[in-house]
């Protein structure tokens, strides 16, 4: 097992350089780096010279990105080339509220979906399991930014005619109040809401799914023929197994989640790392785009790595060696 | 066609027991070739195995009617010139921001320069459906070559296909996506739907290499082999028809993704820029007047309309054409 892991970490640093230098190469030859700079009238062209040779835009790609991977070390991701700010304490802090937002809604999804998985399946066909079918059809279908929109509208309109605020519908917190109080709950609500509804639509077809496929094996029939109650069959037997592949889904969903955080946290302006990208994005500033693609590859291996560590961890079938 | 009757996958569909509404997306099932048999007497005809997947596919209710809303739709997008009541560019700065009203041909209302918002929607169907079906073309193409190729000769040629598929599993998609438009993008539909297709041909290359993996050791293809067949008889004539079921079923699902993520990209500004209405840039109309609900709610109706008969027709055809992956249970 050990081995196992270290292969793959070692295996997955080849593909971060591989990427990383892929896309390097991409957004420096997408886009002048100077450009916002060159635009500004207080800043000569001799500054502007000196930049260039302080950044070693001068330099070819190859080295221009050696450079980078030195700056990323030394330099935690270095310096931005339009704000001239060091990237990482950004990154941090957004990353941090990112993650606050993500969890929540993710460890919500998942509990919800499980539970919902569980009951679809066992009472398959019912008035139960078709409303919730219907509703995960459409929570797949569901473009995130327009759910995301419809609940702002919502509780905007909420808040104009009934004057209750719910949830408010766009920033962090309000002044002076902490990461973990009421009032980052009512703001960080409503992102949390658009992206558990888009998580538990996948995860409570798949544990559904997963479920019947358990409850059709012949073991668990040798369980019932034996006499098991059934809620110990459907608890013991069947939900335990179920469980191993939603782990899977769940790890893997890491990219499409934060996929999901850049929409929201745009659309409810949130100070997270999704936001802080299409800004970024929108700058042109190319090492803050590079340190947000480098820290969310990194990442999304991880969470690739622990899915399958702990497929194998769980299904005593699979052995790594 | 006749070739295909050798697939190993349809021989299980012939027994198996028809099957009703299995978890609210399969619907239908292979009940057709009983019935048929019946009606035709003693006289027995015979059928392609086409011609099972569309009874089984008819058969399929809810595909059925999301077939028919989604050629409605399309047609209503690819026609957008001849229904539309105005241009969509046009100003009329003394309609601004008017509610939706039969009277003035408003159906959706007006933006806040006066635009149709009818008009402008029908256009973003029309954008829709070029990038939907372009991007599924392509990455289809692009997927079913790479895939036959690396999962036929295997060795190093699937080693590197394998990286590369493994590089685009370790990347924020979304986010590569968005730096891919917004340097390269220049707000063409073309441009996206390039963009697009370069990302989403991995995963059914994945699928179709999968396949010539497992049925490039099947006797069928060792008597091929034997009997003379070239690489490229054996892998377009004996091993080709039976993916195009997966692809056939995956192709209709690219579309969905590639409209749903070509409106997030131009949501957020990335995409298709403005001249060419895009549903997902029309949202942003309604994001910037939240009081004026007509600007949100009918192009993201549009596109969760869409793509949930996509998903549906997607649905129906995997019941169809892969009897193997359909759930029959006893």
């Amino acid at each position: 097992m050990l081995t196992y892991i270290t292969r793959r970490i070692l295996y997955s640093i080849p593909v971060l350089i591989i990427s990383s230098f892929l896309s390097f190469t991409f957004v420096s030859l997408g886009g002048d780096p100077l450009g916002q700079l060159r635009i500004h009238p207080n800043i000569s062209q001799e500054t502007l010279n000196n930049l260039k040779y302080q950044f070693h835009l001068d330099r070819s790609i190859p080295v221009r990105y050696w450079f980078w991977v030195q700056d990323v070390f030394e330099h935690k991701l270095g310096k931005s080339l339009v704000t001239l700010q060091p990237i990482w304490p950004d990154i941090e802090r957004t990353m941090g509220h990112t993650l606050q937002v993500v969890m929540t809604a993710e460890i919500l999804a998942l509990i919800l979906g499980v539970i919902v998985g569980i009951f679809s399946a066992v009472r398959q066909y019912s008035v139960f399991d078709y409303a919730f079918t219907s509703f995960s059809f459409l929570g797949l279908a569901m473009p995130v930014f327009w759910l995301a929109l419809l609940l702002q509208i919502l509780f905007v309109d909420i808040y104009l005619k009934w004057h209750v605020r719910i949830f408010y519908t766009s920033g962090l917190n309000s002044p002076h109040k902490g990461a973990w109080s009421l009032d980052r709950l009512q703001h960080i609500g409503l992102p949390v809401i658009t992206l558990c509804v888009i998580s538990f639509a996948l995860y409570s077809r798949f544990m559904r799914a997963s479920m019947l496929d358990v409850l059709n094996t012949d073991y668990v029939r040798t369980a019932r023929a034996k006499g098991v109650p059934e809620w110990r069959v459907v608890m013991r037997h069947v939900f335990r197994n179920a469980l191993i592949p939603i782990t899977t889904v769940a790890a893997l969903n890491i990219g499409a989640v934060f996929g999901g955080a850049i929409i929201t946290e745009t659309v409810f302006t949130l100070d997270g790392i999704g936001f802080y990208f299409v800004g970024r994005l929108q700058a042109l500033d190319v090492y803050a785009v590079m340190g947000y693609l480098l820290v969310t590859s990194v990442i999304i291996i991880v969470f690739n790595l622990v899915a399958d560590i702990l497929y194998g961890f769980l299904d005593p079938r699979i052995r790594y060696d | 066609m006749t070739e295909i009757e050798h697939q190993p996958g349809h021989e299980s569909a012939a027994v198996a027991p028809p099957t009703q509404a299995i978890d609210g997306i399969v619907l239908g099932g292979a009940g057709g070739l009983l019935d048929s048999t019946v009606e035709a007497g003693l006289e027995l005809k015979a059928r392609s195995q086409w011609s099972y997947a569309r009874t089984r596919f008819v058969r399929h209710r809810l595909a059925m009617v999301s077939l028919v809303i989604l050629i409605i739709i399309f047609a209503i997008g690819a026609f957008a010139n001849f229904i539309a009541p105005y241009d969509f560019s046009t100003l009329d700065l003394t309609n601004i921001l008017h509610a939706p009203t039969t009277a003035g041909k408003h159906y959706f209302g007006t933006d806040e320069i006066g635009r149709d918002y009818f008009s402008r929607v029908i256009y973003g169907i029309r954008t829709s459906e070029e990038v939907g079906v372009f991007v599924a073309f392509l990455s289809s193409i692009i997927g079913l070559i790479v895939g036959a190729v690396a999962g036929y000769y295997g060795g190093w040629i699937d080693n590197i296909f394998m990286r590369i598929t493994d590089l685009v599993l370790t990347l924020p998609v979304l986010a590569v996506l968005l730096v891919a438009a917004a340097l390269l993008g220049s707000g063409s539909q073309w441009r996206v739907s390039l963009i697009l297709a370069g990302f989403f041909w991995t995963g059914l290359a994945r699928i179709v290499r999968g396949i010539f993996l497992s049925l490039r050791e099947k006797e069928y293809v060792e008597a091929a082999k034997a009997a003379g067949s070239g690489d490229a008889r054996i892998m377009f004539r004996h091993i080709l028809p039976n993916t195009l079921g997966p692809i056939v079923v995956n192709g209709t699902l690219a579309v969905a993704a590639a409209i749903i993520t070509e409106a997030a990209l131009s949501f957020l500004g990335f995409g298709i820029k403005p001249p060419t209405p895009s549903l997902g840039s029309l949202v942003v109309s309604g994001q910037s007047n939240p009081q004026q609900w007509w600007l949100t709610i009918f192009p993201g109706l549009t596109i969760l309309v869409i793509v949930l008969c996509i998903n549906f027709i997607g649905d129906g055809l995997r019941d169809a054409l892969d009897p193997q992956q359909r759930r029959v249970r006893a």
